[in-house]
């Protein structure tokens, strides 16, 4: 029974870590190509982490709950390094695809 | 919004609790022996270093805290499966954008919580605050805020806007009180 839960976890977690990788290859222009790995990937390592908890602490001696500081680590590290990429992104002014709306929301550099 | 926390020994009563945990974690035991070394880690790092931190707001309705996390974990959840379809489906039907959000909020620390909170929930990541702390002289205070938002399928922007606001930001003022 664990077994199979843990199988399930697992592959839940690798098809939302593969969705976030196809949203890396697939779409047209930067900006649009974050939103994989920021999103996607949080939930995968999530489910992913979650089966190690239930696999190590059935498998070993007493509860392993490592994993947690894992994802919280995630949790805190995801949108801050997406939020320093697409920064810098703006600041090398990557042209965004052209129907893109709101472009002059984006302010000149000082 | 309050800076000082009730007691001096205690400058950041969450950051300690933070401390006290990720100590528990990492060594991956409740024994007595590291419980009582996670208590005076807790209570010792935030004392030795809180002379080169800047001041920030307290969490002042932890309660309200707590609820606020659950609703973003699970929005995290919906926004997974609303992205991972997104992704899958037709790429030309998207509307990418950028859209403006004005800001109530005017602390660091919470407008960092906002900005994490916006770039793990449905189709947005936040791009940039304005106006830039570099134009900006020493002390002085904007009249005005934004976070800059890229949205993946832009639909409708003043529901957007709203939903961040009342969503996201008004919790976070209520908690942080400011």
């Amino acid at each position: 029974m664990i077994e199979w839960i843990i199988s399930i976890l697992l592959l839940i977690g690798g098809g939302f870590v593969l969705v976030g990788s196809i949203g890396l290859v697939k779409m047209p222009d930067f900006f649009m190509r974050l939103h994989g790995p920021t999103k996607a990937t949080t939930l995968g390592m999530a489910s992913l982490l979650t089966a190690a908890i239930i696999f190590f602490s059935t498998t070993q001696a007493g509860v392993s709950m490592k994993e947690v500081l894992i994802s919280l680590f995630l949790l805190l590290t995801a949108p801050i390094s997406g939020y320093m990429m697409i920064k810098s992104a703006i600041h090398h002014k990557i042209e965004s695809i052209e129907r893109t709306t709101g472009k002059d929301n984006i302010e000149e550099d000082v | 919004m309050r800076l000082e926390a009730k007691f001096a020994w205690l400058p950041t009563p969450f950051l300690s609790l933070l401390l006290f945990s990720v100590w528990l974690l990492l060594n991956n035991s409740v024994s007595a022996g590291h419980i009582i070394l996670a208590t005076v880690l807790a209570i010792a790092i935030p004392l030795i270093t809180s002379p080169f931190r800047t001041k920030q707001p307290l969490v002042m309705k932890p309660g309200l805290a707590f609820r606020h996390l659950m609703l973003v974990l699970y929005d995290i959840i919906t926004a997974n499966v609303q992205v991972a379809i997104l992704i899958l489906g037709p790429t030309k039907k998207l509307t990418p954008g950028f859209v403006k959000v004005p800001l109530d909020i005017t602390r660091s620390m919470p407008i960092t919580i906002l900005a994490s909170t916006v770039s793990l929930t449905p189709g947005t990541v936040s791009a940039e605050v304005y106006p830039w702390s570099e134009s900006l002289k020493e002390d002085e205070e904007p009249e005005e805020r934004f976070l800059l938002i890229h949205v993946l399928n832009l639909e409708d922007e003043q529901a957007l806007i709203k939903t961040i606001k009342d969503r996201y930001e008004a919790p976070l003022k209520e908690i942080f009180q400011c």
